[in-house]
Formats: structure tokens, C-alpha cells, sequence
């Protein structure tokens, strides 16, 4: 198989601008002809779905969430980047799109990067022009933070809510292509195959989750918008329904699933309290421009309140090992050394799965900025140091309060790296569609933009360009060949797939065995994460690899799912997606395997630098060695019929534009 | 013409339309209150002041303004209480299944009686008025008093001789009592429904109308107790 | 040290829309004063089910208290006792061992309920519909900065977008009124200059929309404000109302007479 990305001609800079000059355009009158079916509607399918309806096309979107507004887009706080240079720092589309790459630790494809750079800017005038209250200035011009350790302010937001504005702006957008008839929704309906029509999507198989009915939508072409797989390690920052389904259903049929191990761990997040844990929250990175990250030198000390360990027996372990970022080391750098304190025992609270992040130093500092050369009281200061602290961080004290019911301010934080976002998805080629013709993936669903490791307040800005911009143009090229209205449901490929869907379900309700799905899910999670988490060996690869073709088939023989496929049944539902996690979880271990070089959120132990090479002055002991001679490609899995002997396929990375460097932070 | 009807019937017929018919309906009957307790307070000042006044209420406009009163206060109070009767069934019906547990956030006890007690008021207000002013069952219509040498209906011995029975205060206690009640709740809600409330002005209007609600209870009530239990006038 | 609780529950069980429901005693022991509410919910699932019996559907999805898909109303108050926060967020330290939690769902003729404590809310969706946009086509949208908006007015609007959707507001109210929703979301479009153009057939068409679904009355009690976990005001329920008057002052003496070439056909 060839993997033909179909990137365009010309220089880096004008690819975007030529390719839409050489798309194919849609005869206004025939537009409504064609129906889109759309998955998903977060911020790419929303805004897909809403962009199609308003050229003409006939849209049908579909989400699981009771309305389109709850999918998980939503729950991004920070921001999301445009190259406006509004604040005259010196940023432009080049800058971006370089930090993007370089972010991405060089396995991103450079033109699809430098198109999202481009397109970065609409993005925020549409979102504005739709009354997304993006935070202002008291000049009434739009506000800038700086975000993730970009030297520019280019990250514009709204509170800590900015994923939710930005997403109900995508909804407000679907909601008036409802009202105008061209978008047909269809909440609590949760896609389960896409059925091809001689090699090409034509159309879906949903379950409507609320009565249990199995149907089919056909279309002229299938969008799917859904998101990542996060939860395949079952805790994740992802929303509990976050599922990989609807690729994984894909791939299955045919779509190459690109570079599954590429997974980003977020570093500040509440840790793991006990055993009955569903969810993981995350606070925001910002926390770590004042709190110091520490543990205990002695593992002995683990135990003690954090107030009785003095300050020569903690490990203030970023700012000693890079010294320059310290605490503000990128995210994969800080999750993984804080695995490593853990790893030696050296951990805090329930579990010793926690670090420190301690506040008591930022207070003192500011409280004597407050007090000037005022001479005053210790407590005095603290008093007016924690309303300095409380005045930038308030909500997220507060919310960590509320979660684990201990007071920030006085005493320190204890956090966690957690699953965040998944880099990998769907193959995809410059027209955002996979290769099985007529299947177009956006969003986080796809792989293309953020290549080993995503920038903080990029994600928002991937899903709505893919939405928004890129396949309103690119999807005529692949419509423009079809006939449109050529399937109906009545293909026995529909009553092939049904068919199918409602065995597995009868499979799942006969089996009545001894297990909830959640304790697999559990499982699965816990495996992943010890063995392809933050930090991947071999062994503990192989010996994932070994254990999952054992607890799938475990599952499919001990899974009990109470109650029948004809009702609201969320047990039934969650059995799909798990099974499909277990599947999907050994391509994601395969992966890794494969990838013998550490690169952005994929790190394998066998490949750093060592001490040599840190005086040679290669690299830092310890830090991600990554291999662009052999592994400067995009690994592209075929589903062979076999769970575990899948296809490689390699697309080369070539890069014209940038040239390849080490990330270095030291 | 008929889009202009379309409107109002749109209008009639949504909810805020209906709450601010309520609300204006409502703003009628609370200064109507206000004038009626400073009237009824001249009792205080005198035979002479409370009977001039109610002969210059009976002699406005050759008789008519009391007319143009008594009609514009009766379509106030019936539209006033056909819709929130309305409000109310639309309410009841909005929450078929009640809650197993039921808990109060912040709403006062006034906004949750406002039906009971706007029902009561009303039953008052017929008694009311078959007392005073049709004065069925009684004999003050034949009260007359001679007043700047002119034949008058003497309203300070009605009053007087209203309150001398006890029945009769306690009922127009109990009615104020509720009366207060109901302003409490109504006259900050009229602010509200009317879009004037603003996240300021809001604890302002609260305090005006517990502050106006507490006068017109005094003040009303003021003149059975003084009657009956220091028995001014008997 | 964390400590377990024993709690006796009362949740609301009912096995499809037009069913009727009971309430139905679960003890709920040795509960991790730790977890959160749903999680205490998943652990009496798992328990429900290895006995072999049928789980208690409830809606969740993010459980960071922001995506509004939990609904459930926690001893007579939506989402719990403890205020500006959603069930998910809600954590079982809040309660004392040898409790009774009554646990219901939202309770409203225009929220049906699915099953058990989950309910649909698609009553919203059709309220947003019928006017809570910008009609604004991607593509045309002038520079991002060329329309400036003061500060008060956009921080006034995040205030009225912070709405997460949940019902909660309509859960409370004592008339199962959704104005405090339908003004949260019309509110942030009407008071920012971008929602200008169609700020009166956006009040008239949610309004619409809104009496149609079945919801009651506001009469001003607040419960709403209350319950919202994310504390939006009722002075967005005055607004409406203002805006209501004057969209139908507008629509109906003001706006001219249609069908005399609007020419946009």
C-alpha cells in the first residue's frame, strides 16, 4: 500500500493558498445532494457539521453525549493559539507553525502544520464574530497570554473555560444550521461501523442509546470527529464516555491507525486516591509558574507531613536537574521525572503516586512584595501573599480543595501526571481523509498536526481548523468524483453490518459471566499504564503484548452485561468501547515497540542520553534520544483480520522547511 | 392591524408576557393600597377629615372618578388574578412527579404562598367591599353626617362602627398579615418581572418592598386595633 | 486518614419513561469518604450488579463539573448540598456515616425521564435552536479586533456563558421554570454588540421555544441562582424579561411591515 498524502506543490507558504486554487468546486445546486454524515460534535465536528450545512451540503450529525454541546471539547481550559501578533512580540504563521513542529518533537507533517498555523487566525475572528466572550483588554481588544513555555503571547481565552466557549460557539453554529434544516442531529446515538460500499465509506451503523434501535445513515461521504483515546488507560483526563469506537470500527475496516503510542501525560493533575478512582483531573499547568515541585529525599520521610520535613531532606528534583526551566520544564520532561521520584519510592500520599507542589515560597515572595520595606510579621506576610496567590489561582485552589479536601495554602499540593490527550489517530492525507476513500477523520480522531507531542492551547486550535477551514475545501475533491445520493441504506452492506452489531450485542448479554466491564477497563488501564505509559521498556511492552490477546478473550468469555439491547443500557455501552479497547490497546503496544527512539510523549528507557553524552554535550542524561535517521516516519497500522499481527506501513516525514534539532531544556 | 394583534396574542399568551401584565397589574394595586391606607389613616385626624375626604371621593368629576377608579381597579385585580391563576395551573402542570425530598435554597416562605394568600386577599376584598361599600347586612349606608353645611355619608362612624365587632377586625388582621405577606414577595418580584431589578438594585428593591409591605400592614392595622382595643372613637 | 462511611440510600428507580418509579433502600456501606458522589454511585453499581441485579443509570460524562451531563438531585437539592458545585465534583466527606441520601433525578414535565436518574434534556437544545446563535457564516467574520468591546460587556457576557447547560436551574425551581437558563444563554448574545442584529427574534423565538417544551413560570424565588453550580445570576432573568418587552414592542409597532421587498429572498 502507498501512502499518498497528497501534499501540495510549491513552497511551504503557499501550499495552503494552491491547494485551495486547485480544489474541486461543487456546483451550488448540487450541493444539496450530497449528504454528509458527520461523527462526533466536539469542536471539529460541530464545526464541520455547521461549516457543510452553510455551503449547501446535507449534513447529518451524530453524537453519543444527550446533546451536542457535552462533548469533551469542552473541558479544555487554557486557551487556544492563533498567530494574530496582536501583542507585536514578534509572532507570526512561521513562528507557530515551528513551534509546533518542534513541539511535536519533528514527527508532524510540515504542511499540514504550517496550514493550521495559517488558518490559525480565522479562527479566532469566526469565533469572536459568533459572540464567544474571549477575555478583553480595557481597551476592549482581544487579550493574549503567553501558554506551555511559547516565547510569544499568542494564546487567547476565556477564563479557565476556554474549550467550552469556543465549543458552545461551534454549537451555537450547529444549532442555527438546525433551525435553517441543514443539519440533522442525532443525539444519544452512538456510531458502531462504518459500512463501505465498494472500498468507500458510504455510511454508518448507529445504535440509538436511549430505545437500543440499531440503524443505518447512509451518505455520500462519513466525517468522524471523535476524539481520542485516552481512556484506554481507563483514568484519563478524558470524559468517562471518551471512547475509540468509532476509529477503531474504522480501522478495522480498513483505516490505517497512525502512531497510537504517540500519548501525552499531563503533569499537574490531582492524584489517585484510592482504588474506586473513575476520573482524573487535571489543574492547569499555570500552577507551575509559583509552585515548586518536590519530594523527599529519603524514602522515609514519604510518610511524614509535609511540614516536618525540613528543607534540606527535600528534593526540589526539576529545579536540580534543569536548572535553567526548573519547574516550568515541558510537560513530558516534568511528568516523567515525577514517575521517576515515584519509581524510587520516593512518592507522596495515598499510594506514594504523588509530588509535591508547594505554594509556601511563592506566598513569602509575594507577601514581601506586597509589604515592600515594610517591616512585619512573618504570618503577616503569608496573609498577604496567599491573597496574591488566591487573586491568580483561586479557582484551582479550590477545586483541589474540593477534591481532596486539603487546603493548598497551607499546605502543599500533591499532584500527578495523567493521560491528557492522544497525538495518534486515523492516517489521513492533506485533504484530512484517510485511505479508504470517502472517510475523512478531523480533530483529535486524526494524526496529523501534533506529531509526537502536542503545545499546550494547540488542541482547540486543531479541531476548529480542521472544522472550520480545511475540509469545507478539501472535501469537495473527494465529493466532486462521487454521484451523489449512489447508496442507500438498503445495500445489503448495511444489513451486513447490522447484522453484525446486533450478534455482538447478543454476545455481550449471553455471556453472563462473573466480571463488570469496569473491572476489565480497570485492568486494561493499569496494564497500560504501568507498561506504555510514561516511560516504555521492551519487556514491559512484550509483556503487555503477551498479557491482552488473554484478557480479551477473558472478556468475551466472563463479562457480565445485566439488562437486554433493547433499552437505555449503559453497561452495553461501555462493553463496546472496552472490547474495542482491548483490541486497540495491543496496536498502541505494538506501536511503541516498533518506535526504537524516545520522541515527545513516547518514551522508551533503551533510548536517552547518558552520561556521556551529556559531557559530550549532546544531551542531558536522562532525556529523550530520538533517532530521525530510522524512525523519521509515520507509522501507519493495517488491520490484517488479526488483532495481533497488524500491518506497518511507513510514511517518510520529509521536512523542507525546518531543520531537525534536539529539543533541549536543560 | 392584525399583526399587531398576532403580537398580542403572542404576547398573552408566552409567560413573561403574561408575568408582566401580572407585574403592571400588580405596580396598580400596590399604589391603589398606598392612597387607600393614607386615606383611611385621616380616621386619626378626625370625623371631619375622613368624611370630607370620602365625600370628595364620592363627588369627583360629578361622581364619575370614583367610577373610573372602581372600574380600572377591577380589571386590574381580574387580570391580575385570571392570569396568575393561569401562571399557577401552568406551574402545577410543569412538575408532573414530585420530589421524594423536598428542600428549600433560598426562595422566602411569602414567594411560596403568594397563590394562598393572593386567594385570600381576594376572598377579603369581597367581604371587604360587601361591607363597606354595598354594606350588605348593615345599616352604614344610612349614616349621614352634616359636614360644611352639606348632607354627607358619615364614613367615620362606619369605620368606627366596622371595627366595634370583633369578627370584623380579626378578619381584617389576618387579611393584612397576609396582605404584607403577599407585598413582601410582590413588590421587588414586580421590579424583577419587569426588567428594571439589576444585580445592585435588587437588595435596594427587596428592602423597599419589605419596607412598604411592613407600612401598609401597620398602617391599615392600625386603625382596627386602635378602635377595638383603645377603643378611639367608641 | 480517610475514614469509610455507611450510608443508607433512597434512589429513585424507574425502568423507562412512561413506567412509574419507586424508591428503592440500598445500603450503602464502607463508602470512601474520598470518592466522590458518582464514584460512591459506581461502587454501589458494581456491588448491585455482583449481587446479579440491574445497575442505576445515571448520566455522567466529564466529572470535572463542566460538561453538565450529571443530573441528579441529592436530598431535595440538585447536585447536592454544597453550593456552585456539580454532582460530580461533590465528594462524599460532606456526608456523615449512618446518613439517609435521597437521590432522584431532575424532576420536570419537560425532562422525561429515560431511566432511573437519567433524564432528557433535549428541551435545551430545541430552545437554542430557536435563536441562541450569531447568524454568522464561517469565512465572513471581519479581524477579530476591528469591533472592540469593552471589558465590562465581555466580562459581563463570560458571566451569562458560564452556563453549563445541566437543568439544574430547572430541577430547583418550584415551577420547573427554565428561565434562568433561557436567559443565561440569550442574555450573553444580546448584551455583546455582535448579537445586536437578532437580539428580538432571538428573545421571541427562545422564549417560544421555551414556553412551548412545557417549563413553568419564573416567579422570582431565586432557587435557581442557588442550585446553579456555576452561580449564574437571576439579573439575566431581568434582562429577559426587558428584552422580551422590547422585542415585542419592536416586532409588534416598530419593526416594518413585512413582505414589501426585503429583496434578501
Amino acid at each position: 500500500m502507498s501512502l499518498e498524502a497528497h501534499i501540495p506543490s510549491g513552497p511551504l507558504s503557499q501550499k495552503w493558498s494552491n491547494h485551495k486554487q486547485d480544489s474541486k468546486l461543487i456546483n451550488p445546486a448540487n450541493k444539496r445532494k450530497y449528504t454528509v454524515i458527520v461523527v462526533g460534535s466536539g469542536l471539529a465536528g460541530s464545526s464541520a457539521a455547521a461549516t457543510l450545512s452553510e455551503l449547501g451540503y446535507n449534513v447529518k450529525c451524530f453524537c453519543f453525549q444527550d446533546s451536542p454541546r457535552r462533548a469533551h471539547s469542552i473541558a479544555a481550559q487554557g486557551g487556544i493559539n492563533a498567530a494574530k501578533n496582536y501583542q507585536n512580540d514578534g509572532d507570526s504563521t512561521y513562528r507557530l507553525f515551528y513551534d509546533t513542529i518542534k513541539g511535536g518533537d519533528f514527527r508532524a507533517r510540515e504542511a499540514n502544520v504550517y496550514r493550521l498555523a495559517e488558518v490559525s487566525a480565522n479562527i479566532i475572528d469566526q469565533c469572536v464574530a459568533q459572540g464567544v466572550p474571549l477575555a478583553r483588554e480595557y481597551g476592549g481588544l482581544l487579550a493574549n497570554r503567553s501558554f506551555g513555555g511559547a516565547q510569544v503571547s499568542r494564546t487567547f481565552y476565556a477564563r479557565g473555560q476556554t474549550g467550552q466557549q469556543l465549543l458552545l460557539g461551534a454549537y451555537s453554529a450547529l444549532s442555527k444550521e438546525i433551525a435553517r434544516g441543514g443539519v440533522q442531529m442525532f443525539s444519544r446515538t452512538e456510531m458502531l461501523d462504518l459500512v463501505l460500499v465498494d472500498g468507500q465509506a458510504k455510511g454508518i451503523v448507529v445504535r440509538d442509546l436511549v430505545t437500543g434501535k440499531i440503524s443505518s445513515h447512509a451518505g455520500d461521504t462519513v466525517l468522524l470527529c471523535t476524539g481520542g483515546y485516552g481512556n484506554v488507560f481507563y483514568l484519563s483526563t478524558n470524559a468517562k464516555g471518551c471512547n475509540t469506537t468509532a476509529i477503531w470500527r474504522a480501522h478495522r475496516k480498513g483505516a490505517l491507525f497512525a502512531n497510537p503510542c504517540y500519548t501525552q501525560i499531563h503533569p499537574t493533575c490531582i492524584p489517585v486516591s484510592g482504588d474506586y478512582q473513575s476520573k482524573l483531573t487535571l489543574m492547569s499547568e499555570s500552577l507551575r509558574n509559583d509552585g515548586r515541585v518536590w519530594v523527599p529525599k529519603k524514602k522515609d520521610d514519604c510518610g511524614k507531613p509535609p511540614a516536618q520535613i525540613p528543607e534540606d531532606a527535600r528534593d526540589y528534583y526539576l529545579e536540580r536537574k534543569y536548572p535553567s526551566y526548573g519547574n516550568l520544564a515541558p510537560r513530558d520532561i516534568s511528568s516523567r521525572s515525577a514517575k521517576e521520584a515515584c519509581d524510587e519510592g520516593r512518592g507522596v500520599g495515598p499510594g506514594g503516586l504523588g509530588v509535591y507542589l508547594d505554594f509556601a515560597d511563592a506566598i513569602l515572595r509575594y507577601g514581601h512584595d506586597q509589604a515592600a520595606d515594610k517591616n512585619i510579621s512573618e504570618p503577616e506576610l503569608r496573609k498577604l501573599g496567599k491573597a496574591v496567590v488566591a487573586e491568580k489561582y483561586g479557582n484551582l485552589f479550590d477545586m483541589y480543595e474540593c477534591i481532596t479536601g486539603e487546603n493548598g495554602y497551607e499546605q502543599p499540593m500533591r499532584i500527578y501526571p495523567a493521560v491528557h490527550y492522544t497525538m495518534g489517530g486515523l492516517w489521513v492525507d492533506y485533504n484530512l481523509m484517510s485511505n479508504v476513500p470517502g472517510l475523512h477523520v478531523l480533530g483529535e480522531a486524526n494524526f496529523s498536526d501534533h506529531g509526537a507531542n502536542r503545545l499546550g492551547a494547540s488542541a482547540l486550535m486543531q479541531g476548529l481548523a480542521d472544522g472550520y477551514f480545511v475540509i469545507p475545501t478539501t472535501i469537495a475533491n473527494y465529493l466532486a468524483s462521487q454521484k451523489p445520493g449512489s447508496v442507500k441504506t438498503d445495500h445489503p452492506a448495511f444489513k451486513e453490518a447490522e447484522a453484525q452489531i446486533n450478534g455482538r450485542t447478543k454476545k455481550f448479554i449471553d455471556i453472563k459471566g462473573n466480571r463488570t466491564v469496569d473491572s476489565y477497563h480497570r485492568e486494561l488501564g493499569l496494564l497500560m499504564w504501568n507498561e506504555c505509559g510514561m516511560a516504555r521498556s521492551r519487556e514491559g511492552l512484550q509483556k503487555a503484548i503477551d498479557r491482552l490477546p488473554a484478557l480479551r478473550e477473558d472478556f468475551w468469555n466472563n463479562v457480565r452485561v445485566p439488562g437486554s439491547g433493547a433499552d437505555f443500557n449503559q453497561e452495553l455501552e461501555k462493553a463496546g468501547r472496552v472490547a474495542d479497547f482491548l483490541e486497540f490497546g495491543e496496536l498502541m503496544c505494538l506501536d511503541a515497540l516498533q518506535r526504537e527512539e524516545s520522541c515527545g510523549g513516547h518514551f522508551r528507557v533503551e533510548h536517552q542520553y547518558t552520561k556521556e553524552d551529556e559531557a559530550a554535550k549532546r544531551g542531558q542524561a536522562g532525556e529523550a534520544l530520538r533517532d530521525d535517521t530510522n524512525y523519521s516516519y509515520v507509522a501507519a497500522w493495517e488491520f490484517t483480520g488479526d488483532v495481533s499481527k497488524p500491518t506497518l506501513h511507513k510514511e517518510p516525514l520529509t521536512y523542507e522547511e525546518v531543520h531537525l534539532a534536539v529539543r533541549s531544556y536543560v | 392591524m392584525s399583526a399587531l394583534l398576532k403580537s398580542f396574542s403572542t404576547f398573552l399568551g408566552s409567560s413573561i408576557g403574561k408575568k408582566l401584565l401580572v407585574a403592571l397589574t400588580g405596580a396598580v394595586l400596590v399604589l391603589f393600597l398606598l392612597g387607600h391606607m393614607i386615606g383611611n389613616l385621616l380616621i386619626f385626624a378626625g370625623p371631619d377629615a375622613i368624611n370630607e375626604y370620602g365625600h370628595f371621593l364620592q363627588t369627583m368629576l360629578h361622581g364619575g372618578g370614583v367610577w373610573i377608579a372602581r372600574i380600572g381597579l377591577l380589571v386590574s385585580v381580574v387580570v391580575h388574578i385570571v392570569l396568575t391563576i393561569q401562571l399557577t395551573r401552568e406551574n402545577r402542570a410543569a412538575r408532573t412527579e414530585r420530589y421524594g425530598y423536598n428542600a428549600t435554597l433560598q426562595a422566602s416562605k411569602s414567594s411560596r404562598i403568594m397563590i394562598l394568600s393572593g386567594l385570600t386577599i381576594l376572598a377579603f376584598i369581597i367581604y371587604h367591599l360587601l361591607h363597606f361599600t354595598v354594606h350588605a347586612g348593615n345599616n352604614y349606608g344610612t349614616y349621614q353626617v352634616i359636614l360644611h353645611g352639606e348632607n354627607v355619608h358619615d364614613v367615620y362612624k362606619m369605620v368606627i362602627a366596622g371595627f366595634s365587632w370583633l369578627p370584623a377586625s380579626i378578619f381584617y388582621i389576618i387579611a393584612m398579615l397576609l396582605l404584607c405577606s403577599h407585598l413582601g414577595h410582590g413588590v421587588s418580584s414586580m421590579f424583577q418581572t419587569l426588567g428594571l431589578a439589576t444585580e445592585r438594585t435588587r437588595p435596594i428593591y427587596e428592602k423597599i418592598g419589605s419596607a412598604y409591605a411592613a407600612l401598609i400592614l401597620i398602617g391599615n392595622c392600625s386603625i382596627p386595633i386602635a378602635i377595638y382595643v383603645f377603643h378611639y372613637g367608641r | 486518614m480517610a475514614s469509610n462511611l455507611n450510608l443508607k440510600l433512597k434512589i429513585w428507580r424507574q425502568p423507562s419513561t412512561n413506567a412509574k418509579g419507586t424508591f428503592q433502600d440500598i445500603d450503602a456501606n464502607n463508602i470512601p469518604e474520598t470518592a466522590s458522589f458518582l464514584e460512591m454511585l459506581d461502587i454501589v453499581n458494581q456491588r448491585i450488579m455482583d449481587g446479579g441485579g440491574d445497575p442505576v443509570a445515571f448520566d455522567h460524562d466529564c466529572r470535572e463539573g463542566i460538561c453538565g451531563t450529571c443530573s441528579m438531585v441529592i436530598n431535595g437539592i440538585p447536585h447536592g448540598p454544597r453550593r456552585g458545585t456539580t454532582a460530580c465534583q461533590l465528594h462524599m466527606r460532606l456526608f456523615k456515616s449512618g446518613d439517609t441520601i435521597w437521590i432522584e433525578p431532575f424532576r420536570a414535565k419537560a425532562f422525561p425521564v429515560i431511566k432511573d436518574l437519567a433524564v432528557d434534556r433535549s428541551a435545551f437544545d430545541r430552545i437554542m435552536v430557536a435563536g441562541g446563535f450569531i447568524s454568522v457564516r464561517t469565512g465572513s467574520a471581519q479581524d477579530a479586533n476591528a469591533l472592540p468591546i469593552s471589558k465590562d460587556d465581555a466580562d459581563s457576557a463570560m458571566d451569562a456563558a458560564e452556563c453549563i447547560g445541566c437543568g439544574a436551574c430547572v430541577a430547583t425551581c418550584k415551577n420547573a421554570s427554565a428561565m434562568l437558563f433561557v436567559s443565561a444563554k440569550a442574555g450573553q448574545l444580546n448584551s455583546l454588540p455582535q448579537g445586536q442584529p437578532e437580539k428580538h427574534r432571538r428573545v421571541l423565538g427562545m422564549v417560544q421555544a421555551m414556553d412551548k417544551s412545557g417549563f413553568g413560570n419564573c416567579t422570582n424565588q431565586y432557587e435557581c441562582e442557588a442550585a446553579c453550580p456555576k452561580g449564574i445570576s437571576v439579573r439575566w432573568i431581568a434582562k429577559l424579561n426587558r428584552d422580551y418587552a422590547l422585542a415585542t414592542v419592536h416586532e409588534s409597532l416598530l419593526a416594518p411591515a413585512k413582505g414589501k421587498g426585503g429583496g434578501a429572498a
